[in-house]
């Protein structure tokens, strides 16, 4: 018999599982797959790298030779620098407590563990939307930076601890979280103020924003230091620390006023006249259908001037407070360390790292909560 | 101002910088009375309706709803949009909020009622304009026949006693038209005081007490319906109702 098979054909390009997924994503094109190796090639070369540098070669509290380090000299890579290169990171050991707590002594840190704890806590709401209690855990967020206050300065049944014994990662974590948290609203009400119709309000709010916008950090931080003492009454002495969040947190209120004003304009008129239509009042409008939406459409700029303050406030060293940069810059300077600055800032790095890449992640996760009924085709 | 006017437009000029588009407006609407207004666009019927409830303000002349004269006071302002409810042409309706509560805000925030009554209210005003199922969707969700009914009822839901049509099934696909325009025609057997601007003749001749045509910013013709597309006085009404009609 004569029989004609037809001709098999070869099967289709897998698109599922990990072959599918390499394929789709990494070698769809040869451009693509061109970029491919040269981006594992340099993979290949620094991971391996880096991982020995930081991790497999590297000195934690003892040596080579089994010493426990009490100085420079004491590290590997300082004492036999032919056979061993890998990190020294007793450095950072040595000084946890200051790059964590500052010179904030040492019977009373207890109370910043506690903040750190309550901190942690406070965000609890934020992160979770389905958190069975949390409407009154959101009422503990919003007075917490209060304890948190009274708990790290001390009053009434607590010691005080004056701001200069503040430092390292406390200090940017308050200048960091204090700058944005108060720059928000006032960031909101310079936004609808700058888009006023009386002319007088309009007028002061766009002169605010322009002039701190127009200013760099570092000489707002100055004008707070030097001069803003000048415009207290006699006898009345702001504390440093103080002064620096007021500096940071007018110049963070500027920028975020400029973003949110510029997701007030994205909203349709048509939302405004329905809202006066139904009777609702200015604040009203803009409080329940206004801004909710403004605030929606700006998240990622919103995260993003939030990170760039983050980082700026490592420019408070230049005023001589000890953020957790300013107190790496100290370690560096102390005779018994010299010379292990890749250590510091690698470590500062990645604490910072830490923190912003978490920003950049909850502003993701913001957006995909909220996308819920807006952009679905309403006008 | 006639004895019992409900809405009062006496010599109303409004000009978009030195753009008249309102012309001595004349118009007195008595309680209960049904008005459609139309007109070519650009006539001013939208700028006039608009008038009424402060969302465009008038330069000249005076403007009296429910005994309230419109001026810059903004507690009459508000008064008067408490009782003025608007439906416009783009729905308007707030997108980050889900049916129930665009219609649940106004009443819980400007009237004070609680959650609870409220939310009932809301779906006694969905049941009105027949979609109470939709009550847990977004506006994105919804067809816009369905999101034009969703802003009626949530206009309803503060009570007005007076009801503003701005063109409102213009944006509509031709069969979401009817939807709109039943629940509109059964708001006006219920008794409402409204003025609708429409180019729906036929909405007009089921409903219309009073027709009122404008053009270039005047109120060219104030006539009853039979009267207006039989026998219109007007040149200029002529050829526009022939134009509107005819096709």
């Amino acid at each position: 018999m004569n029989i004609n098979y037809q001709q098999s054909r070869k099967p289709p390009v897998a698109t599922t599982g990990v072959i599918g997924w390499l394929r789709m994503n990494l070698f769809s094109n040869w451009f693509n797959t061109l970029v491919t190796i040269i981006v594992a090639y340099f993979l290949y070369q620094i991971v391996p790298w880096f991982l020995n540098w930081s991790v497999f070669e590297a000195d934690f509290t003892r040596n080579y030779l089994g010493e426990v380090i009490i100085d420079r000299t004491g590290c590997s890579r300082v004492a036999d620098p032919e056979n061993h290169s890998g990190a020294c990171w007793s450095i950072i050991i040595v000084r946890f407590y200051q790059f964590v707590y500052g010179f904030y002594p040492r019977e009373e840190v207890w109370r910043v563990n506690v903040v750190y704890f309550l901190l942690v806590v406070a965000l609890v709401p934020l992160l979770y939307e389905k958190f069975p209690v949390r409407k009154q855990f959101l009422k503990f967020t919003y007075i917490f930076p209060i304890i948190g206050f009274y708990l790290l300065y001390g009053g009434p049944g607590l010691e005080i601890v004056m701001t200069n014994k503040w430092g390292g990662l406390l200090v940017t974590l308050v200048l960091g979280f204090v700058g944005i948290a108060l720059a928000f609203p006032i960031g909101i009400i310079l936004a609808l103020g700058r888009r006023s119709n009386l002319p007088v309000i309009s007028m002061i709010c766009t002169l605010f924003i322009e002039f701190i916008r127009g200013v760099p950090l570092i000489t707002l931080l100055f004008f707070g230091m030097v001069m803003l003492p000048l415009f207290l009454p006699e006898g009345l002495n702001m504390d440093g620390l103080i002064r620096v969040l007021v500096a940071v947190t007018l110049f963070q209120a500027a920028y975020m006023a400029e973003v949110i004003r510029g997701g007030l304009q994205a909203i349709p008129r048509g939302q405004y006249e329905a809202a006066q239509s139904v009777g609702l009042t200015y604040w009203q409008m803009n409080r329940k259908i206004i801004l909710p939406q403004a605030i929606r459409i700006t998240i990622p700029s919103i995260v993003n001037t939030s990170i760039g303050l983050f980082k700026d406030t490592t420019l408070v060293v230049i005023i001589g407070l000890l953020d957790l940069l300013g107190i790496g810059r100290g370690a560096l300077a102390d005779a018994t360390w010299m010379g292990l600055s890749n250590e510091v800032y690698v470590f500062v790095a990645i604490v910072f790292f830490i923190f912003t890449f978490s920003m950049s992640r909850y502003s993701l996760y913001l957006e995909k909560k909220l996308k819920t009924g807006i952009n679905m085709g309403a006008d | 101002m006639s004895e019992n006017s409900i809405i009062s437009l006496q010599n109303v000029n409004k000009w978009f910088g030195d753009f008249q588009v309102l012309q001595d407006v004349n118009l007195e609407v008595k309680k209960k009375e049904r008005i459609v207004v139309c007109g070519p666009s650009g006539s001013g019927k939208s700028t006039m309706i608009r008038c009424i409830n402060r969302l465009e303000e008038h330069q000249e002349g005076t403007i009296i709803v429910d005994g309230i004269e419109l001026t810059g006071n903004l507690k009459n302002i508000d008064s008067v949009r408490r009782e003025v409810g608007m439906v416009f042409q783009q729905f308007n309706l707030f997108p980050h909020l889900s049916v129930k509560e665009n219609i649940t805000l106004a009443p819980i925030w400007v009237k004070k009622m609680p959650k609870a009554e409220a939310e009932e209210l809301a779906m006694k005003q969905l049941e009105i304009v027949k979609i109470p199922e939709q009550a847990n969707k977004y506006p994105g969700q919804l067809s816009g026949g369905q999101q034009q009914r969703v802003a009626i009822a949530r206009s309803l839901a503060m009570k007005p006693n007076i009801m503003l049509f701005d063109e409102p099934t213009s944006a509509l696909d031709p069969e979401m038209i009817k939807e709109v325009l039943d629940v509109m025609i059964e708001l006006a057997e219920g008794g409402m005081t409204m003025i609708v601007v429409t180019h729906e003749m036929g909405f007009a001749k089921t409903v219309a007490d009073r027709m009122v045509f404008m053009d270039e910013g005047r109120i060219v013709e104030e006539a009853a319906p039979d009267k207006f597309f039989n026998n219109p006085e007007s040149d200029r009404t002529k050829l526009f109702l022939s134009q509107i009609l005819n096709h």
